[in-house]
């Protein structure tokens, strides 16, 4: 198995160059919300590594929100982020971006602060790398070729039980399953249609992710005569905030939700940017890291086979950490539009957003942490499409293909590689096609 | 909780007026807002209540957001309305780009509704055998020439409760609580047909048991006092007891689609009937492909109670009734947990995401949130199946269905239905298809097709229709606001003897 990684880079943009940046983002895109694969600036359609990328202008509009708990206003100029989801280790997939789009990096990143043209870029990205508090893969070792393999054996396999339609017609089910394993057979030996057997999961990975799985509980557990111990006054502190904590969620500005609406549903998947700022106080902020503490270990070793609790619709999604902590960036990309994200968001998640969200200024208002919250669907769509960002560059390396799709074609391509099958199995597997 | 005066709901909501078998539709432009707003002092809109002996003629009358700030409604009413409506049906090349308005069906090419031609208001006529046209005239008066332009006057026809493609049409309806009986809110793990009354009207909980967004205006802004007081805020309430309507109309292609399956079939007229029945998930007098369910469900009722009795819950896989049946599709009666959660503890596990045995099982949403009470009409010459398939006459044919739909919240209602359960192409875990009949087939990124249509069968493998042509094309198209009886008399008493900011009449 080859684990996914992601790289993250936020830089200050340069004072007077915001205006030629986004007109330089915009170039890539061949129009609002579609970008060209082969742009001359970052060709990501090349890095075969790559699953999603992202430019975004973290340009908050809410920053003033704050200021609700009665501290001064703060202010955070302009950055530009540019997000990676990949196979392999981040050293490799730099590299290979690097080749691949140097230039267009360094086109991009002069516009930021800092930047100088004939420097090391790598290090320069490095220095600026931000790591994600919490990051959830939809399949974990699910790779960029797996999933271009999969998806044109499992076209080739829908098209020629198309041209056989005749001769399948006659056919019990095994019999058809033995003639499409026939065909996937033929087609192999003749050079098309690989099926690349899954490398070896990297060692080092594999004490990590068990050190990780342990280390984790274990500490939880050590601490838990404390925490029992800390259990009345935290529910104290939370009760005390829960009912004053201002709920800010007005109508979104029509122009930043026609700007939103305008990049969205060109694909069966959808981007999602949003930015705010974690609510003021030591108790929030502790909450914040346990909770994407938390979020981070269940995704890494309970939710990494196709869904996120009940949710089946996101590819990746990732919280990091911005400013000390007192800001969160949320960056996802999921299937369908967003209308459908959300009332996901309120019907099925709702518990485990609160838990999260729930530490963001004005965020609709949550009882035990868990509940209430998102149940205010009017305020927490609200609240959500105020702090989404308008994405500036969006690349998918699968368009057309939902997270579901990407497991059927797993499952296509598992039933064609096991040597047996019961009656009842071959049924079910030809129900995938 | 307010409860319900039918005094003050126009009747559309309650009834169908089914009886009342012809009907017409006005599209108008405000040309004299002072005579627009005495026409509307004069109006007879019919209320929600029941009369005992039945009416046998009704008026309803809607106003698209041009429309309302024609007629001088307060700016600051505006800011309550839901952003669909402000915006309208074909304000955004994105909102047309969701609702699958694209190629034939793009605003840019309909009759009305598109650039420019996007009416003030609608006059809906309905009358018993007969009357109509002189029901027409009672309605206009005098007033009405200096009020408006008819910018079309669009008619209906009665097939019998048969739309175009032959099928028996609006057997399936939410059912509204109108008494309030049911707590909404929480979780309801089964599928019910009973649902909040806020999910249809404006000022009462929604099945979030929350208020939906409505328009709202200062006590300044109502100085005879016309509105209900909302609450106890102290602002005056419009949308209290409105709604909103989606009017699509939707040309229907009817050669076209029984030709396809004529093809399909081979000729055989029992195959064609077959296969049609598997797109639509009902025989074409209505009877569901899927059997009646052992237990009764909320909301459920009679006449139809025999067609309705039914979920999905034991067909996951599609063989009785294809996932892509229209009717699965616009109603995929699903509840809040995914089918056969039972019990404390597989309702836990089912909320960290296990128990379940395929990633399929629970990727469609939970379908109350995203119902809507249908109430079209449609027009044009019948035409049976089996005359459908013979060749065409040489005058051009124009028939299809004047689709109108009620309800509270446009974007999870109508919008939602429409771009994730009938247009989208990944609806259930499908792929490469859209609706059967609605689907416009427009290409996406990534997917070698959009125009299949695929039938899972016992065997396990799934027979796939392709190259579906378009049978539905959309020929214009608006969202309007259907104001409660006050509200229309609210706004009849705009003019010069309200004094705050005010919208300049167009």
């Amino acid at each position: 198995m080859i684990p996914q990684s992601s790289f993250m880079v936020v830089a200050p943009v340069a004072a007077g160059q915001e205006e030629e940046l986004r007109k330089l983002l915009a170039s890539m895109n061949d129009r609002v919300g579609v970008v060209d694969p082969l742009n001359r600036l970052i060709p990501f359609g090349r890095l075969e590594r790559l699953h999603f990328s992202r430019f975004v202008l973290l340009d908050d509009a809410t920053l003033d929100d704050v200021t609700v708990y009665g501290g001064p206003r703060v202010r955070y100029g302009l950055s530009l982020a540019f997000l990676a989801d990949f196979d392999g280790p981040a050293d490799e997939f730099l590299a290979d971006l690097l080749q691949r789009a140097g230039d267009g990096l360094r086109r991009i990143f002069a516009h930021c602060d800092g930047f100088a043209p004939d420097g090391n870029l790598l290090r320069w990205m490095k220095e600026r790398e931000y790591r994600a508090a919490a990051n959830y893969v939809n399949w974990r070792g699910r790779t960029m070729r797996q999933i271009r393999e999969e998806a044109a054996v499992r076209n080739a396999l829908v098209a020629h039980l198309r041209t056989q339609a005749t001769a399948v017609a006659a056919m019990d089910p095994r019999g058809v399953r033995d003639m499409l394993v026939n065909f996937v057979h033929r087609e192999q030996q003749a050079g098309r249609l690989p099926l690349t057997p899954e490398p070896r999961t990297p060692l080092g990975w594999r004490l990590r992710n068990v050190a990780h799985a342990v280390v984790g509980p274990l500490v939880a557990l050590l601490l838990l005569p404390l925490l029992l111990l800390y259990l009345p006054l935290f529910v104290y502190q939370l009760r005390r905030r829960e009912r004053s904590d201002p709920e800010i969620a007005p109508r979104p500005d029509p122009e930043h939700a026609r700007k939103l609406a305008d990049i969205e549903d060109h694909d069966a998947t959808n981007q999602f940017s949003a930015l705010g700022s974690a609510k003021p106080g030591r108790f929030r902020r502790w909450l914040l890291v346990v909770a994407l503490w938390g979020l981070d270990y269940a995704a890494r070793h309970v939710y990494s086979r196709g869904h996120l609790t009940r949710v089946t619709t996101i590819h990746f999604a990732r919280w990091v950490f911005l400013d000390d902590k007192q800001r969160l960036l949320f960056a996802s990309n999921y299937d369908g539009s967003l209308e459908s994200y959300m009332d996901d968001f309120i019907n099925k998640v709702g518990w485990g957003l609160n838990l999260v969200f729930s530490n963001g200024v004005g965020y609709p208002r949550t009882d035990w942490l868990v509940f209430g919250g998102a149940e205010d669907e009017k305020k927490f769509k609200r609240f959500l499409r105020r702090h989404e960002l308008a994405t500036d560059v969006w690349y998918n390396a699968r368009p057309g293909l939902t997270a579901v799709d990407l497991a059927r074609n797993t499952r296509i391509r598992e039933g064609l590689e096991r040597p047996r099958l019961t009656d009842a199995e071959i049924r079910q597997w030809l129900q995938l096609l | 909780m307010p409860s319900i005066d039918y005094e003050d709901v126009q009747g559309l909501v309650r009834f169908g007026y089914g009886k009342m078998t012809e009907a017409c539709y006005f599209l108008l432009l405000i040309e004299n807002a002072f005579a627009a707003r005495g026409w509307l002092k004069s109006a007879a809109v019919s209320s929600a209540v029941e009369r005992n002996p039945a009416p046998n003629t009704a008026m309803q009358v809607a106003f698209t957001w041009a429309g309302l700030q024609a007629l001088g409604i307060p700016r600051s009413a505006g800011t309550g309305f839901s952003a669909e409506f402000l915006a309208g049906m074909a304000g955004d090349e994105s909102r047309s780009r969701r609702l699958g308005d694209v190629g034939a069906s793009d605003p840019n090419r309909w009759q009305w509704g598109g650039p420019g031609t996007v009416p003030h208001v609608l006059v809906m006529l309905y009358a018993e055998p007969t009357l109509l046209d002189g029901w027409k005239q009672t309605i206009k008066g005098a007033q009405w020439a200096t009020a408006f332009r008819e910018l079309a006057c669009l008619s209906t026809s009665h097939l019998d409760g048969v739309e175009p493609f032959g099928f028996a049409d609006g057997i399936s309806q939410p059912t509204l609580d109108w008494e309030q009986q049911r707590t909404p809110g929480g979780d309801d793990v089964r599928f019910g047909n009973l649902l909040a009354l806020g999910e249809f009207l404006l000022g009462y909980p929604n099945e979030y048991a929350k208020y939906t967004e409505r328009p709202l205006l200062t006590a300044s802004d109502d100085p005879h006092g016309i509105l209900a007081a909302a609450g106890d805020s102290g602002q005056r309430d419009f949308g209290l007891n409105g709604t909103y309507l989606v009017f699509r109309d939707l040309e229907q292609d009817v050669r076209s689609f029984w030709g396809f399956l004529h093809r399909q079939a081979s000729g055989d007229p029992e195959r064609r009937r077959w296969l049609a029945a598997r797109m639509v998930g009902r025989t074409l007098t209505g009877e569901p492909l899927m059997p009646t369910a052992d237990r009764p469900i909320a909301g459920v009722d009679s006449p139809h109670e025999g067609l309705n009795r039914f979920t999905y819950d034991a067909d996951g896989a599609g063989i009785r009734c294809p996932l892509g049946a229209h009717i699965r599709r616009a109603n995929p009666r699903t509840g809040d947990f995914p089918a056969g959660t039972t019990g404390f503890w597989s309702r836990l596990s089912r909320v960290f995401g296990f128990g379940g045995k395929r990633l399929e099982e629970d990727v469609i949403a939970s379908a109350r949130f995203h119902r809507i009470l249908r109430r079209g009409r449609e027009y044009g010459e019948g035409l049976s199946p089996d005359d459908a398939v013979k060749s065409a006459p040489a005058v051009a044919e124009d028939r299809g269905l004047r689709f109108i739909c009620l309800n509270a919240n446009l974007a999870r209602q109508f919008e939602f239905v429409q771009n994730a359960w009938i247009m989208g192409t990944k609806f259930a875990g499908l792929t490469e298809e859209s609706d059967a009949l609605l689907g416009n087939r427009a290409s996406l990124p990534g997917c070698s097709a959009t125009d299949t249509f695929s039938i899972p069968q016992e065997s396990g493998l799934t027979r796939r229709l392709t190259a579906l042509p378009r049978f539905v094309t959309v020929r214009g198209g608006a969202y309007f606001f259907l104001p409660s009886l006050r509200a229309v008399r609210y706004l009849s008493r705009l003019g010069n003897e309200t004094t705050s900011s005010r919208v300049a009449s167009s």
